[in-house]
Order: C-alpha cells, then sequence, then structure tokens
C-alpha cells in the first residue's frame, strides 16, 4: 500500500462495513450545521442530490452551475435506467449480486467497500425517487417494471420510458429548488469554476468566473464538493453534451487532487455513427435496444449490398456466434470492442464502413410493430430525425462511440480526495465502476454519492478537523483569483490563427486513434508527441474574439480546451504504464488467442493516482493495492 | 446548400438589437446547431464576432437550446427542438430568420441568449414534493395505477425550454406550470401539497410577469416534447380547488 494513499476502507465484514462506519462517524450536532458553509459545484446527479440532501440537514450550501438552470445537468440525457437490488422480480437478485455483478463488470479494478455500500444504498434510492414523484414505468397492478438491462441476468432496472436520467435529475433538481426555496440553498447559475482555493492545504473555496458578466468572483466555505462530471469530451466527439468538460477536476488536480485512472473510458456499443466532419457531437441510442436488436454485419468483405438483400446465411450474428449465453447482451467493453474488429476486418456497413447493423425485423416479427414501438418509440423516432432512415424498415446502423469516463479524481471511503475538504462524487471520482461501468449504474452512484454517502461521511472532515475561520479576502484567495486571471488573459492575448474549435477536433482525433478503443504503446507514444505539438501549437496559434469581461462563448470554451490538452497527456501516460488490457482499456500487446482482453492481476490490481508535480514535470505515479476479501479475481467470461 | 441567414444580434439587455444578414454554405445532414458552428468559425476567420447561442446536450433533451426560426420555436418540424432539427428540412437559397425566444419574463443576455431563470422561481415556489432524504417509505407501499403513472410521465416529459412562451400571443407559461402541477396532481405522493402547490406556482408564474392563457393552444403545438392542453385544463381545476379552500392560502 503506497504511504501516500489511506482508502480509508473500514474493516469488518464487507456486508457490516457501511452500517458500523456510519455509526463510528463523528456527527456534527443538529444546531451546529447551519454554521457550516459548504460549496458544491455541478448540479447534475450527483451535485444536485448532495446540495438538496446536505440543505435539509441544515448546511448553509452554495450551489454552482455552468447553465443557466441546473436541470440543464448532461445527467439528464441517460436514457436507460437505474438499477437497484430490490428483488421485485423474484429472479435472485441481492445486494450481494448486484455487488458482483458490478466487481466483474469493472474487470476487477474497483473497491470492494464502495461498491457493496453502492448496491446497499441503491434500494434507498428507488425510494426516494418514488417519493420525491418521478413517474417510473410501472405495471397494471401500479407496481413498478423492471428490465434486464446491459449484461444483467436479473431484472433490476428502473426506468422511465427512454428519459430515466431526465426524470431523476428532475426529482433531484425539484429537491435542490424547494431547499432554493427555504433558503438552504443559494444557487449560482452561469458560474464556472476555475480555481480550487486551498488554505493550510485543507480546500476553503472556489474561484468562479460569471459567464454573463466575465467578472471572477470569490467564495469561501468549510467544504468542497466537485461534482463536475467525466472528461469524454477530451476526445472532442462523444455522447456527452458540448459544455461537459474537465476543468474543475483538472484545476483541483493541480491543487493537489490525485487523478485516479484517467486511461479508463467507456465506449458505448450503441451510438449513431459519425456522417461527416461538421459532427459536433455522437447521439446514443440506449442499450436497450440490445435487448430486442440483433447485431450484424455481412460474412463477406466488402459486401455492399443492402440489408434486405443479405440472406440469412450471408449474415454474421457475430455476437451471438461468439458470446452464446449472453449474445446481443454482452458488456459494453465487449460489445464495442468486436464491433471495431468486424469493422476494421472490412466487414463494416453504410456508406463509411465503420457502423455494424443493429436489427429489430426478427423482434417486429415476433411481438409486432406496436409492441417494439412501445418499448423504443422515441428511440426509433430519434434515430430517423437524425438520420433520415425508418428503423422499423431498414435495421439501424450503430458504431461505439465516447459515453462515459470511469477514472476521475482519486477519492477514499469517505469520498474525499487527497486535498482534505475537497470530496468529489459521481463520474467525477474514480471510485465504483473499476474499468467499466455496467449499463444502468452511473444513475446508481451518482445519486448513491449525493443523497447517501457524502451526507454521512463528510462529518468526517467537519467534525473531525479544526477548521479556522476564512474569509475571501484572505490572500490564498487573491492568489487563486489572481491565477485564474491570468489564464484567461493568456488565452485572448494569443492572438493566432486557428479557432480552438479547430484544435479540440484534432486533439479528439489523436485520443480517438491512438487511445480509444484499442490502444498499443508504440501508438501511445505517438498519441503524446503530438498531444504536445498540438499543445503548443494551441498556445502559439490560438485566434479568441471579444474580451474577458463579457458573456464570450469562445473564451469559455477555449478555457476548457486548454485543459483538455494538459490531461491528454495524462490520460494517455496511464494508459501506456498499465500494461494489461481491462475493462475499457484494451492493449493489443494483451490479448488471448481469441482476442479477448487479458488480465495481469499479479502486476496491475492496483488503482493508478497520479501526482501533479508541476508545469512540464512528469507526474508521480501512486499506487493503492486493491484487495479482494469477498470475490475471487476470474477471467470474465460471456461466452 | 448555400443559405441566408438574418441573425439577431444584440451586444446585452440594454442594446437595442438588430438583424444581420449572413451567408453560410450548410449540408443536409447538418444540424441547425452545427450549420450554426459553421458560421462561427466562419466568423472568427473573419475578426467578426460569432453570435452567442445556447445549447448543450444536442440531443433534445437538456432544454438548452431555444431560438425562434422563420417565426416559430424551435423551427419548422414537429415535436423536435432546434438541435435536432436538421437542414434536410431546408432549400437550397433559403433565407432563415433567427431570432431569440421573445418575452418580458425572458430577458436577452446576449444575441440569442436569454434569462429563464424565472422558470426557475416558478419551480421553487411549489414544483416539488416535500420528502427529505432518508425519509422515504418502501417504494412498493403506494401503488399508482398505470394509467396514472403514464399520464405523469406524459406531463413530466416537459424540458422547461420555454417555446410554450415564446409561442404564446400573450407570453404565457401556463404550459411550464400546468406540466408539473399535472404530473404531481397524478401521484398519490402529489396530494399532501397539491392546494398549496397550485396556488404558488401560479402566484409566481404572474409575479414573473408571465401572460394570462387565451386558449390558443400555440404552446401546445410549438412544444417539442407534445406536452398536451389537457394539462392547462387539468392546472384550471386545481387552481380552482385550492381556490375555493381560502384558509389554505399561501
Amino acid at each position: 500500500m503506497s504511504q501516500v494513499l489511506d482508502s480509508k476502507v473500514p474493516s469488518g465484514d464487507l456486508a457490516d462495513k457501511w452500517t458500523q462506519y456510519k455509526f463510528d462517524l463523528k456527527l456534527v450536532n443538529p444546531a451546529n450545521r447551519r454554521k457550516f458553509k459548504v460549496i458544491v459545484v455541478g448540479t447534475g446527479l450527483a451535485g444536485s442530490s448532495a446540495a438538496a440532501s446536505l440543505a435539509e440537514m441544515g448546511y448553509q450550501v452554495h450551489a454552482f452551475c455552468i447553465h443557466d438552470s441546473p436541470r440543464r445537468a448532461h445527467s439528464i440525457a441517460a436514457q436507460g435506467g437505474i438499477n437497484a437490488a430490490k428483488n421485485y422480480k423474484n429472479d435472485g437478485d441481492s445486494v450481494y449480486r448486484l455487488f458482483y455483478d458490478t466487481i466483474k463488470g469493472g474487470d476487477y479494478r474497483s473497491r470492494e467497500a464502495n461498491v457493496h455500500r453502492l448496491a446497499e444504498v441503491s434500494r434507498n434510492i428507488i425510494d426516494q425517487c418514488v417519493a420525491q414523484g418521478v413517474p417510473f414505468a410501472r405495471e397494471y397492478g401500479g407496481l413498478l417494471a423492471n428490465r434486464s438491462f446491459g449484461g444483467a441476468q436479473v431484472s433490476r432496472t428502473f426506468y422511465a420510458r427512454g428519459q430515466t436520467g431526465q426524470q431523476l435529475l428532475l426529482g433531484a433538481y425539484s429537491a435542490l429548488m424547494r431547499q432554493v426555496h427555504t433558503g438552504g440553498v443559494t444557487m449560482h447559475t452561469r458560474q464556472e469554476m476555475l480555481e480550487l482555493v486551498t488554505v493550510d492545504g485543507v480546500a476553503r473555496g472556489i474561484i468562479t468566473r460569471n459567464l454573463i458578466t466575465g467578472e471572477l468572483e470569490r467564495h469561501s466555505a468549510d467544504a468542497v464538493l466537485l461534482c463536475t462530471g467525466g472528461y469524454g469530451n477530451v476526445f472532442f466527439l462523444s455522447t456527452n453534451a458540448k459544455a461537459s468538460n474537465v476543468t474543475a477536476a483538472w484545476r483541483a488536480h493541480k491543487r493537489g487532487a490525485f487523478f485516479a485512472n484517467p486511461c479508463y473510458t467507456q465506449i458505448h456499443p450503441t451510438c449513431i455513427p459519425v456522417s461527416g466532419s461538421h459532427q459536433s457531437k455522437l447521439t446514443l441510442m440506449s442499450e436497450s435496444l440490445r435487448n430486442d436488436g440483433r447485431v450484424w454485419v455481412p460474412k463477406k468483405e466488402g459486401d455492399q449490398r443492402k440489408a434486405a438483400d443479405i440472406p440469412d446465411a450471408e449474415r454474421d450474428y457475430y455476437l451471438e456466434r461468439k458470446y452464446p449465453s449472453f449474445g446481443n447482451l454482452v458488456p459494453r467493453d465487449v460489445a464495442s470492442r468486436n464491433a471495431k474488429q468486424v469493422c476494421d476486418e472490412g466487414r463494416g456497413v453504410g456508406a463509411t464502413g465503420m457502423a455494424v447493423y443493429l436489427d429489430f425485423a426478427d423482434a417486429i416479427a415476433r411481438d409486432g410493430k406496436a409492441a417494439i414501438a412501445a418499448r423504443y418509440g422515441n428511440l426509433f423516432e430519434m434515430y430517423e430525425r437524425i438520420t433520415d432512415e425508418d428503423p422499423y424498415k431498414v435495421p439501424m446502423r450503430i458504431f461505439p462511440a465516447v459515453h462515459y469516463t470511469m477514472g476521475g479524481l482519486w477519492v477514499d471511503y469517505n469520498l474525499e480526495s487527497t486535498v482534505p475538504g475537497l470530496f468529489v462524487l459521481g463520474e467525477a471520482n474514480f471510485s465504483d465502476h473499476g474499468a467499466n461501468r455496467l449499463g444502468a449504474s452511473a444513475l446508481m452512484q451518482g445519486l448513491a454519492d449525493g443523497y447517501f454517502v457524502v451526507p454521512s461521511t463528510i462529518a468526517a472532515h467537519l467534525a473531525g478537523r479544526t477548521l479556522p475561520p476564512v474569509n475571501p479576502q484572505d490572500p490564498a484567495f487573491a492568489a487563486a483569483e489572481n491565477d485564474a486571471r491570468e489564464r484567461t488573459e493568456k488565452l485572448l492575448s494569443v492572438g493566432g490563427n486557428r479557432s480552438a474549435f479547430e484544435m479540440h477536433r484534432e486533439l479528439g482525433q489523436i485520443c480517438w486513434d491512438y487511445c480509444g478503443m484499442s490502444r498499443n504503446a508504440q501508438g501511445l507514444q505517438t498519441a503524446l508527441g503530438k498531444i504536445r505539438d498540438l499543445r503548443e501549437a494551441f498556445w502559439n496559434d490560438l485566434k479568441l474574439p471579444g474580451s474577458g469581461s463579457e458573456l464570450n462563448q469562445s473564451l469559455e470554451h477555449a478555457g476548457r480546451v486548454a485543459d483538455f490538452m494538459e490531461f491528454a497527456e495524462l490520460k494517455v501516460t496511464d494508459a501506456l504504464h498499465r500494461e494489461e488490457s481491462c475493462g475499457g482499456h484494451f492493449r493489443e500487446e494483451h490479448q488471448t488467442p481469441e482476442n479477448e482482453a487479458k488480465r495481469n492481476d499479479e502486476d496491475f490490481s492496483y488503482v493508478a493516482a497520479w501526482e501533479y508535480e508541476g508545469p512540464g514535470k512528469a507526474e508521480t505515479l501512486h499506487k493503492e493495492d486493491l484487495i479482494f476479501d469477498n470475490v475471487k479475481l476470474t477471467t470474465r467470461s460471456y461466452k | 446548400m448555400q443559405l441566408t441567414l438574418e441573425i439577431w444580434r444584440q451586444a446585452g439587455p440594454q442594446d437595442k438589437g438588430r438583424f444581420e444578414t449572413y451567408q453560410v454554405k450548410a449540408s443536409p445532414d447538418m444540424s441547425f446547431l452545427e450549420m450554426l458552428d459553421v458560421l462561427n468559425e466562419d466568423l472568427l476567420a473573419q475578426g467578426k464576432e460569432p453570435v452567442a447561442f445556447d445549447h448543450d446536450c444536442r440531443e433534445g433533451i437538456c432544454g438548452s437550446c431555444s431560438l425562434v426560426i422563420d417565426g416559430v420555436p424551435h423551427g419548422p418540424k414537429d415535436l423536435t427542438t432546434t438541435c435536432q432539427l436538421h437542414m434536410r428540412s431546408f432549400q437550397e437559397g433559403d433565407r432563415i430568420t433567427i431570432e431569440p425566444f421573445r418575452a418580458n419574463a425572458f430577458p436577452v443576455h446576449k444575441d440569442l441568449v436569454i434569462d429563464r431563470s424565472a422558470f426557475d422561481r416558478i419551480m421553487q415556489a411549489g414544483g416539488y414534493i416535500s420528502v427529505n432524504t432518508g425519509s422515504a417509505p418502501e417504494a412498493h407501499s403506494v401503488p399508482v395505477p398505470k394509467e396514472n403513472a403514464e399520464q405523469a410521465m406524459d406531463a413530466a416529459a416537459c424540458i422547461g425550454c420555454g417555446a410554450c412562451v415564446a409561442a404564446c400571443p400573450n407570453a404565457a407559461a401556463m404550459l411550464f406550470t400546468a406540466a408539473k402541477v399535472s404530473q404531481y396532481a397524478n401521484l398519490p405522493q402529489g396530494q399532501p401539497e397539491r392546494t398549496h402547490r397550485a396556488l404558488a406556482m401560479v402566484q409566481q408564474m404572474d409575479a414573473e410577469g408571465f401572460g394570462a392563457c387565451t386558449n390558443h393552444y400555440e404552446c401546445m403545438g410549438a412544444c417539442p416534447k407534445g406536452i398536451s392542453v389537457d394539462n392547462i385544463a387539468r392546472l384550471n381545476r386545481e387552481y380552482l380547488r385550492a381556490e375555493s379552500l381560502p384558509e389554505l392560502k399561501p
């Protein structure tokens, strides 16, 4: 175990750890809670739920978001569902099974205790959301409906049509709005965090830019919670929203928060393929579609016939062929890698050849068009709007796209980073999904962290440490504000010829080509060189309009791209050092003869946590060994 | 395809604003916002200021994007947000007018970016069920008839974009407010606060300067999520019921 990294995982039986730990934790007396101020950055599932819950307990909460309203956060776009170990289907589900599936699905690269806690509180999340008025799908008897999802062999996924993320976020948002009304939360919209402020090594505030006026603001607090999502937009093209970025996490990293496993990226198998060079983002088609759609490509290379003209005998339903027990429902990393493989073989379909079919013809013949429309109608409409093709008549074309990032800021069992007082929740942390996230687990984790984990564990910091008063006039705030101002001025003063948009696209292409679905040492070395060259070009040739003292969307974007340019190097460095294949990280040098991922538990069963050492210096690797007391590490097989 | 754009430019809330004309080359498989991306890259290259507009998820769910396109909020295609509108809905040589959503309650920040925080304040007034974290009963303890759950979901699909306000000749926010009131009115969990909710949300809606509903139904026509005016009827019933219980007024 590294000297620096203390995971603070409590002792005792796995199933009792969280209960016992909550009892052992210090408490903040209800009368004292109002004396503590907590900053929450980001208002997606993790941020909204944390801000509302902490305010309900009596803390003074200040919540920040970059949008015009907290309801716009990208959690809203999640389609498929949320897992919970309710076992309402009587199909053998349990907390332990959800724990086990999540550990296994993460390819044994996550922490047992965190994952078990996640599975435990999953049940409370559903209770909470139902009580808030989240309109989950129901059966005729009035009880909640479930479906099987994303590689699970039990039906434990709760859903609200294809808009589960929207409904869960609006539930958390409504709880947040209620606290704004009572005065428990002060909401700061259209504010972007540009710096973390530490005083005596403890997180005590943030510097934000008011996106309407351009003014920099200082905000002090007793604890700072980052709930700022993942770094998928380092790839430029992803299913993330356009404003999703790594800036808050990266600035915290540069102030001492270790960054864990940045090479772990989830490439989602069912997205609408890229159509042209103008493309600004990719659109996910919920993987619930794989419950009824069959994935195939022609058996023959370069087969140009229309799908309907290819007889069954000349089609390769490659997932069903290779993985007979899971078939089209293999986990995301396996499905994505196989799609890439058949396209690399020249068997891809569509104009670009970078797509596979997802075919509903058999399901429509079996269940009728009406039944399929009831299940996926909104998704089929979305597909038709974008591609101008009717998936009731011709198979969908899909291809993998960057979707979610399992890596993130390193946190201990309290969700506290290596900077005391800085907590990290949801996709922004690294903690629960290992090297691959299972479907319907992101919503579960975001809400678990916000509703049920941090409201307890924050007391370890607030009651456990002496926190001298700080105010925004302290020199640490002035210094951090100055750093933010200088950075903005530097961006505006480059005076070159290329737009941030164009260079972001170029950075994304490098990451996709060399650090995407499959990676090798030589390619990763190449990527490092290209990223450094591009970063230099960025700071020498950036062209920005306007000033820093107004609404300037080009400036906002350029600041985020500047951070992606730095982050990308760490991501590739991490991918290069991890000499194994696991989950979403596939190293071509490490595969079985059947092209499956080959883990190296002997040497890599650890969390890689990187410490920033200063501009231009190599980051230092710290390792948190992963200890498996309860599950036996096996080769993940879905055959 | 070659297009002529008439775009509303406004430096800030105090500026009077005006239309400016631009030329842009687009392709039919671009989204409308991708077409604006191309325009903004062109403008930047020419040393001109790009057009500010709100957008984020670009999948029609976050509600950030807005725009009145040729006089219609979110443009010509039914049930489609601006970000999901594709250029194949337009013809070579078209002249397209692009304006912000216009309402007194939605002041312009800059160009096409507006302030919709009035919606948040309507929500703050009563758009929630008061249940503190941890205090919820077991999810199955209260069955909800499927029909009610479906109706609640129909109403809950609102993305809070404000197209209903932009389309209404009175700039009313009735459809937005009604959708939230209706979602909770359909659920047993929403009953304890139904009286207060209807009164408080309507009161806030009026305080924000939104107009009154005079049954034009333009809101439903413009709504990218197909939220029905049936919800407005339900809001009116909820409001009348609440009004008849004077002792419960907030």
